[in-house]
This record gives structure tokens, sequence and C-alpha cells, in this order.
């Protein structure tokens, strides 16, 4: 059994936050994410011998640690109703330039995104993965890949627009400032 | 055109504009509407996303590596000396 290569061991803790970030936004769940993590990392150590060094080790590891969420938890998600969006229950704080309510919204928004979207929609847009790695780490044509991503965004985009009219909907100061500027 | 422009200033950052909203029209991605929530989408996934990797690593893991690196640990016996004359 050969231990990590002193390069290669750095590699993978560097890559675990991130690790940590993709598990948490497949499973709903930092407990279960970090499972994933830990199982991804043993996985990875029987089977360093079959990754070959120069090729993305980051991509490598996401593929380990989404094959065995597909092959094991997502049973278990279906068994455990999870549906609160744990994503960002585990955030201590809201990103400065935005308020609350955006924040909460887009987080229940992304949670009802089907699996394979949310997914793809992570790896391409907040992972920092090509359309190219995302497809190898997927398994997936990148076409699909493309597909996805835009029917995330486009489905994203439609769950926030009506939430922000029923944000704007409603407010007085807003619609009097608008009569406003109308009136001749 | 002119109204557009007007409840646009009226709304700020806001993104879509008064009359869209009222409308409950939801324009297709690249309208300006659709292109701010696109923006929007992308920063919160990102902000999102970085708040977990800005937690670092989690001390279980940095364990969990240096017990599998620990040639000891690693199937009892076939540790480093007498595992190594025979690698490859």
């Amino acid at each position: 059994m050969s231990t990590f290569d002193p390069g290669l061991r750095k590699e993978i803790i560097e890559a675990i936050p991130n690790l940590r970030a993709f598990a948490i936004s497949l499973s709903g769940s930092v407990d279960r994410a970090d499972d994933l993590v830990q199982e991804t990392l043993l996985r990875a150590f029987a089977n360093i011998s079959s990754f070959r060094p120069g090729t993305n080790l980051s991509a490598w590891l996401f593929t380990i640690l989404r094959n065995l969420f597909r092959s094991e938890y997502r049973k278990r998600r279906r068994e455990v109703p999870d549906s609160d969006g744990v994503f960002a229950a585990t955030l201590t704080t809201n990103p400065d330039q935005t308020t609350h309510l955006d924040f909460e919204d887009f987080r229940s928004a992304l949670d009802r995104l089907p699996p394979d979207q949310r997914e793809a929609l992570v790896l391409v847009g907040a992972s920092g993965f090509s359309y190219e790695e995302a497809a190898d780490i997927c398994q997936c044509a990148v076409g699909t890949i493309k597909s996805r991503v835009n029917r995330a965004r486009r489905r994203l985009g439609e769950m926030l627009s009506i939430d922000t009219i029923e944000d704007f909907g409603p407010d007085q100061p807003t619609r009097a400032a608008v009569a406003a500027i109308h009136r001749p | 055109m002119e109204d557009e422009q007007a409840d646009a200033g009226a709304l700020g950052t806001g993104g879509a504009t008064i009359s869209q909203l009222r409308r409950g029209v939801t324009p297709a991605p690249g309208t300006t509407l659709g292109r701010d929530v696109q923006s929007k989408i992308g920063q919160h996934l990102r902000a999102m996303y970085d708040d977990v990797v800005r937690q670092g690593v989690p001390d279980r893991f940095l364990d969990l590596l240096a017990q599998l690196d620990e040639p000891a640990n690693s199937e009892g016996k076939d540790g480093k000396a007498s595992g190594e004359g025979k690698q490859r």
C-alpha cells in the first residue's frame, strides 16, 4: 500500500474546502457532506494508483465524490426529508452586498432545482470547472452540461423574478415614487 | 422607453422595471431583468459556495490524512521496511 506523495497530499488538502462546498450542495446537509468527503478521501487513497499525475486532481476527486453520492446518498436523501435547504443553514454571515431576504430566496430556489441541474450549475458557476471538466465529472456530454446549466439559470431566474415581484409589488413608497416621476 | 428608464431609476439596483413587475412579466435571459437576475444568481451562488470554502479544512480530514499517511497504519505488517523493496 502506498502513501500519498507529499505534493499530491498537499493538493488533496487544498481541494477539501471545495469538495465540502460541492458535497453540501449535493446532499443538502453538512454532516452528510462531511461523511461524503471522508469517504471520498478514503476512496482516493485506496485508488491513488489510478490517478495519473499531471491530470486534474480536483476533477478526479469531484468525480469520486459525485459517484459516491449517486450510489449511496441519493436514496437516503429521499428517505430522510431534509427539504429545508441546509446548504445555507451553515452560513454564519450573508454576503455584504445582498439583503438577507434575497439570500434566503436564492437558497430556497436553488434547493428546488432538479439535482442534475443544481450539480451542473454549481460545478460551472461556483467550483470554477469548465463545461468540459464538468462533463467529465458528471460523465455526460458537454452539450448536456450546457443545457443543464442553462435550464438551471432560467429556472432560478423565473423563481427569483417571481419573488422579486412579490417583494416589490405592494411596496407603497416605490409606487408613490414612480407615480411622482410619471406625473407631468 | 422613457417610462422604462424612469422606472429603472426609481428601483435603483432592484433590477426589474416597475412596469415589468406590475405586468408580472418574466423576461427571457438577455433582457434587462434577465441579465440582472442572472448576475445576481451568479453572485449568490458563489457567495454561498465561498462561505463554505472559507471554513477551510476541518481537523477531522487532516487527522484522517495523517492516519492514511502513516505507514505503520497501512495494512500493518506490509509497512515500510518490507514494502519498499517490493514496490513496483
